[in-house]
């Protein structure tokens, strides 16, 4: 039984964050900036394209620096 | 972003998600037994409808604000790993996503396992293999289509898109009954990788209560800069891994090897 829920946890770890956590923890942390600078204002449109630009090349360095 | 748009996002992720999906039940079905794989496949949409008709209305229900931040988050998320993906597919640090290799690993574990039969399905592998694919590339399916069709109030549209991807790439898969292998999956990874990301980024900035400069043209911007970014990295990432396989140091120890 816990060996199953153990798999369907699994299951749904790798269909929503996938292979780096540090890109879906990035992402929810950069909507969270964004949501505290939106209570006072509307401009932090450039915050989560801002979160991309890191993020990508970040993951992808990581994936790729042991080669 | 207009009805062409959303059916050609929708269609075109449906359509990779589709390929791996009748890929897998390819191989179960030529190695070990067609009736017990299309079982597998009905059993498998029996199970996608029901997760979609307690998720449909689910989701149509959300506010506008909250659904967008979410899936907006969600889509963000899921693009950025298939930009990931096939930026190292594209790059060379990763293998590209081969049908034909997959479909003949797939092959290979179907022959060698027992064959072993439960109530009518003849063969429970084939049934399980099918099932399995069917479930798991369907609910990506699902989820593509119920988000975009729900952000832009079309789900009927995507809806659509997702089952024309499908049934399109069923019946090339039926004609060829072999994995198929020309299929650009790669590209078509990154065009989705492109838009998922682009989408997710508009849609979740929005849900967090930011207003795009322009509005809805924002995303005219989006989508190609994020394109020409991630393509800008695979072609660095290229010449970076072109150049360390060139590199003196590692010409030595490979011949030294």
């Amino acid at each position: 039984m816990i060996a199953r829920i153990r798999a369907f946890g699994a299951f749904w770890y790798d269909f929503v964050v996938g292979d780096d956590w540090r890109v879906a923890a990035g992402v929810v942390v950069a909507l969270a900036i964004t949501y505290g600078v939106g209570r006072s204002t509307s401009t932090g449109w450039w915050i989560v394209p801002v979160a991309v630009a890191l993020l990508l090349p970040f993951s992808l360095w990581r994936a790729t620096r042991h080669e | 972003m207009n009805s062409g748009a959303l059916f050609i996002a929708v269609f075109l992720a449906c359509a990779v998600e589709a390929v791996e999906a009748t890929t897998i039940v390819l191989a179960a079905g030529t190695t070990r037994d067609w009736r017990s794989a299309l079982y597998g496949v009905g059993a498998g949409l029996i199970t996608l409808a029901v997760i979609i008709g307690a998720l449909g209305p689910a989701v149509s229900s959300i506010p506008l604000h909250g659904l967008r931040l979410v899936v907006g988050g969600l889509l963000l998320v899921f693009g950025l790993q298939w930009l990931r993906k096939a930026i190292l597919r594209a790059s060379g640090y990763k293998a590209l996503h081969d049908e034909t290799l997959i479909f003949q690993t797939q092959v290979r574990e179907a022959q060698s396992a027992p064959r072993v039969g439960r109530g009518s399905v003849a063969d429970w592998y084939s049934f399980t293999l099918s099932f399995k694919g069917v479930v798991l590339e369907g609910l990506e399916v699902a989820f593509i289509a119920l988000t975009f069709g729900s952000n832009q109030h079309d789900v009927p549209l995507a809806a659509i898109a997702a089952l024309a991807a499908v049934a399109v790439v069923v019946l090339a898969g039926v004609a060829v009954r072999a994995p198929l292998a020309r299929v650009p999956e790669n590209t078509m990874k990154f065009v989705v990788g492109v838009m998922l990301t682009s989408f997710g980024t508009f849609w979740g900035t929005e849900g967090a209560g930011a207003s795009w400069p322009g509005s809805d043209a924002a995303l005219l911007v989006l989508v190609p800069a994020i394109a020409v970014f991630a393509l800008g990295i695979a072609g660095l990432l290229r010449r970076q891994r072109s150049l360390h396989l060139a590199s003196p140091a590692r010409v030595t120890s490979v011949s030294a090897a």
